[in-house]
């Protein structure tokens, strides 16, 4: 099932992720309401959590250039040196700049 | 204990909140740039960013966008990403429950991971002002809707992009929130399965499903990681749990 990217697709996918997201902002809410969340449910949704931003990394690792692998390299370096995550994403943007650059 | 949402606390919640919001206006900016790029229009981007405010999961369905944007796959990646906004909300829910449905379901609108960690510090030191929450994300918002303009206007002035590395922004963004987490050495073991999972599935399974089955794959993962006594987000109160 998919969209066609036509104006009105792209409304279409565009208020589904509004609405998905909202929903997620106040299920949480409503759900304890009536039932409070477990922890296997807790360490299921906070290894999930990162996991998603894992699966979107390593793969863009895999397929990219030397220019991204490089501006991951930086970025995860100045982030663990530094906990800033402007100044982390700063210098992967420059990095790949500078290797494209030369 | 008690908690009221009032105009003038939402007020003193956005004058709190406006100094780091200077930061959300780059990050902004970076997903107006990244969204023109991928072939969204000016208006498609700003809708983008004023109804679903939530910057991961846009940079992510920017990866979706196509010639045919998966729907499945649009929907499935939107909630993993989103889904700890689950556990945020719970978390606030002892402070919410004393507002009537309406405005608590309304306050939730805005609700995003600097205004909720406000939040939720708030109402461990047993403040009252929910307006931290509702003014703060209102904050936010207006931040995020200034740099998603200025990256619409920017970013259709730059004419090899490449060049620049502006096409690696989204994934430096995501990196540095993964890295930036208050996050165990034990969540290594889950993520090294979704990492796995998300190459396995690049490779032999259908295309954009790779982010679904590693976030899966890694959330199962989880399961079998000993329970902390400690929960990760640190104002969940353990009584809740």
């Amino acid at each position: 099932m998919s969209l066609a990217l036509t104006p009105a697709g792209a409304l279409v996918a565009i208020i589904i992720m509004a609405g998905v997201t909202y929903l997620a902002r106040i299920g949480g809410v409503m759900v304890m309401a009536r039932v409070p969340i477990g922890p296997k449910v807790e360490r299921f949704i906070n290894a999930m959590a990162g996991s998603v931003l894992v699966a979107v990394i390593v793969p863009m690792a895999a397929q990219g250039d030397w220019a991204a692998r490089m501006a991951l390299v930086a970025t995860l370096g100045v982030m663990l040196a530094t906990r800033k995550p402007l100044a982390a994403i700063t210098a992967g943007i420059a990095t790949a700049a500078l290797w494209r650059l030369f | 204990m008690s908690a009221e949402l009032t105009l003038k606390g939402s007020l003193s919640g956005f004058k709190r909140m406006a100094p780091l919001s200077l930061f959300v206006v780059a990050f902004g900016l970076a997903f107006g740039v990244a969204a023109i790029q991928r072939g969204l229009s000016g208006l498609e981007t700003l809708l983008m960013s004023g109804l679903v405010f939530a910057g991961v999961a846009q940079f992510a369905a920017l990866e979706l966008w196509g010639p045919e944007i998966p729907l499945i796959a649009l929907i499935a990646t939107t909630f993993a990403i989103n889904a700890r906004h689950l556990l945020m909300g719970a978390a606030l829910y002892p402070w919410l429950r004393h507002l009537p449905p309406l405005q608590r379901y309304t306050s939730l609108s805005v609700m995003s991971d600097a205004n909720w960690a406000m939040a939720a510090t708030d109402y461990q030191r047993g403040e009252t002002n929910i307006g931290i929450l509702v003014g703060g994300g209102i904050a936010l918002w207006l931040a995020w809707m200034l740099g998603t303009a200025l990256g619409v206007i920017f970013g259709s002035g730059i004419s090899e992009p490449e060049r620049l590395g502006l096409d690696v922004i989204m994934g430096c963004f995501m990196l540095a929130m993964l890295v930036g987490g208050k996050t165990k050495l034990s969540m290594l073991f889950p993520w090294s399965v979704a990492a796995m999972a998300a190459l396995l599935a690049l490779y032999f399974l259908p295309a954009n499903s790779h982010v679904i089955v590693g976030a899966l794959a890694g959330g199962i993962a989880g399961l079998f990681l000993p329970d902390t006594p400690k929960p990760k987000e640190t104002s969940k109160p353990k009584e809740t749990a």
